[in-house]
């Protein structure tokens, strides 16, 4: 892989490395799927406590396998008109599509929407002007606050465009301090990435598969 | 080498403290010493050359001298005489089919300064990491998340309630799982010891069966191998928001004491951080999503920033070849840092007059051929 991102030529050996670990882990979803089932199955046999969400996580599993699988409701191509699994899985209106559309698509989002309530009772948590660090984080969140809300173009319409909140929070804070500090701990990512790369290659750390020594 | 015998790729070294050792030490130094004054130097002298370059071929082709930033924005490779682009068929036909030429080079050019700067950031960390098992002293600053992993084992285990880890969302392929899992190795330690059983819910079937055997080598290495459950690592779901919700549902049903989040997270860090919160457990995180360290921060009781994840498995193992590679690393981020002023320095530089073409030659390469922009 290595080779391959200096050399145009060998680029082909990063492409079939690739290939192979998407092989590998292709392979390795039917681990994943068997540990799914039998972790389910064993709940509901042993009547566990809960054991009726597992029926309900086994039931979506073998149902979206099967239609999957299967390719149902999938239409006819104009292509292959005479193969009837020729069309693609997710085709609308097959059953994969649907159970996507209608039970995936809402849960998904439901989910995410969650992150608002959470991002406010964080924020309530850390803007708490405990110490002189923590005092300088609330007065930086509050200016950008303000910079990015319709409040702060009019509290700062006095002043003029230059000095108002939008242009302290995208020229002073967003563009100079916020991304003098990124690119810090992206330097530092960087080179840890290349020192633990080499750890591993060299057999220094082999902590990740479960031995030291 | 005297009494020394080294066995890199095995990672076992058996030295004498004797003059072997000092002169292999004094030798190392010497060489890194040596890469990094060429890595300095080559930068002027490319520069240099460069200038020269565009003066002969300005003189060739009988063209008036043109503005120095017009030319040096192209790169050395881009920069050809005028015969040597005539020279051959083959030469014309690869003018005329770019792509390709591109394709069937051996070697990229355009990527002449990232080998250079790997090389220099690569032979740094090694030789750390030489001296370090030759018996110099490595310091490394204490992490104080890493530190509390003890202590929030041993309150859950107090408490009689579990411990979460989780290894983030995303494959084996991925370094920050990876580094996770090698954390994960030191807790699910700790709570074997206190035989205490570990929970890891993975979104990857591979990271699933490589968290196992962690946790099960960990808990043979512990001396209890009784501990171990292979129910306690499970496979969830490959869907982001499906795994949050198993994730966060079991947090609120098991109440877990520790959690432990360390690995590539995305949009699930905060609500994955916030559940555990609810539940009152110790959390540390660790991960180098620099867009997702916020919300660790600010709901987590430590966070490892960054390049601190890499640096964990070093540091839990505390063995000196490890140490050794993050005092490489740190020479990496003098490298870095040499640039960012030399960047600066040439920038304020550039915008005097009088000065000559040098500056804004530096710059040029500096900013078009060593960092590669357009």
């Amino acid at each position: 892989m290595v080779v391959s991102f200096f050399s145009p030529r060998l680029e082909w050996m990063s492409a079939v490395v690739e290939s192979w670990f998407l092989i590998l882990a292709a392979i390795a979803m039917l681990l994943g799927g068997a540990n799914l089932f039998m972790h389910h199955s064993n709940l509901i046999y042993n009547q566990k406590p809960g054991w009726g969400y597992s029926a309900l996580t086994l039931a979506g599993f073998l149902i979206t396998l099967v239609a999957g699988l299967l390719k149902l409701g999938v239409p006819l191509t104009p292509q292959f008109p005479e193969h009837a699994w020729a069309g693609s899985f997710e085709e609308q209106p097959g059953v994969i599509w649907w159970l996507y559309e209608y039970i995936i698509k809402p849960s998904t989002s439901t989910m995410f929407a969650l992150l608002s309530f959470f991002v406010a009772s964080a924020a309530f948590r850390a803007f708490r002007a405990k110490s002189t660090e923590a005092a300088l984080l609330l007065v930086t969140a509050l200016i950008v606050l303000l910079g990015r809300s319709y409040a702060g173009t009019i509290l700062s319409a006095p002043v003029g465009d230059a000095y108002s909140f939008a242009a302290l929070t995208d020229f002073v804070i967003m563009s100079v301090i916020n991304t003098s500090g990124q690119r810090a701990i992206v330097i530092g990512i960087a080179l840890g990435v290349a020192a633990t790369s080499l750890r591993i290659l060299l057999g220094m750390d082999r902590s990740y598969l479960g031995a030291d020594e | 080498m005297g009494s020394s015998h080294v066995e890199w790729l095995s990672g076992r070294v058996y030295s004498s403290t004797g003059n072997a050792s000092r002169s292999v030490g004094r030798w190392s130094i010497g060489l890194l010493a040596m890469m990094w004054v060429l890595a300095i130097c080559s930068f002027p002298l490319a520069a240099v050359s460069q200038a020269s370059e565009t003066i002969a071929l300005q003189e060739s082709q009988g063209v008036p001298s043109t503005a120095p930033s017009d030319v040096q924005k192209k790169s050395s490779s881009d920069v050809v005489t005028p015969s040597a682009e005539m020279a051959t068929p083959a030469a014309n036909a690869a003018a005329d089919n770019p792509v390709e030429d591109t394709a069937s080079k051996l070697f990229s050019e355009k990527r002449f300064w990232s080998l250079i700067l790997v090389l220099a950031v690569c032979f740094s960390v090694l030789i750390c990491t030489f001296r370090a098992r030759m018996g110099a002293k490595v310091y490394v600053r204490p992490i104080a998340g890493l530190k509390a992993i003890e202590e929030a084992v041993g309150r859950a285990t107090e408490m009689g309630r579990p411990v979460l880890f989780v290894p983030g969302i995303m494959d084996l392929n991925e370094l920050q799982t990876v580094a996770g899992l090698s954390v994960l190795s030191s807790v699910a330690k700790e709570s074997a010891a206190y035989e205490n059983n570990v929970h890891v819910p993975t979104a990857r079937s591979l990271v699933m069966t490589a968290a196992r055997e962690v946790v099960q080598a960990a808990c043979i290495e512990a001396g209890k191998p009784d501990v171990y459950n292979d129910d306690s690592v499970r496979y969830i779901t490959d869907e982001q928001f499906a795994y949050v919700a198993e994730v966060c549902g079991w947090t609120q049903r098991e109440k877990p004491a520790a959690c432990f989040y360390m690995g590539q997270f995305f949009a699930e860090s905060l609500l994955l951080a916030e559940n555990g919160n609810s539940v009152g457990a110790i959390q540390v995180a660790g991960t180098a999503e620099s867009s997702q360290l916020p919300f660790f921060v600010a709901s987590c009781d430590y966070t490892l920033l960054g390049e601190e994840l890499f640096a964990a498995s070093a540091y839990l193992s505390g063995e000196p070849q490890q140490l050794g590679s993050l005092q490489g690393q740190d020479l990496g981020k003098a490298l870095a840092v040499t640039l960012l002023l030399a960047g600066c320095l040439l920038v304020t530089l550039v915008q005097f007059e009088g000065l000559g073409p040098f500056p804004q030659m530096a710059y040029d390469v500096l900013y078009h051929q060593i960092l590669g922009r357009d």
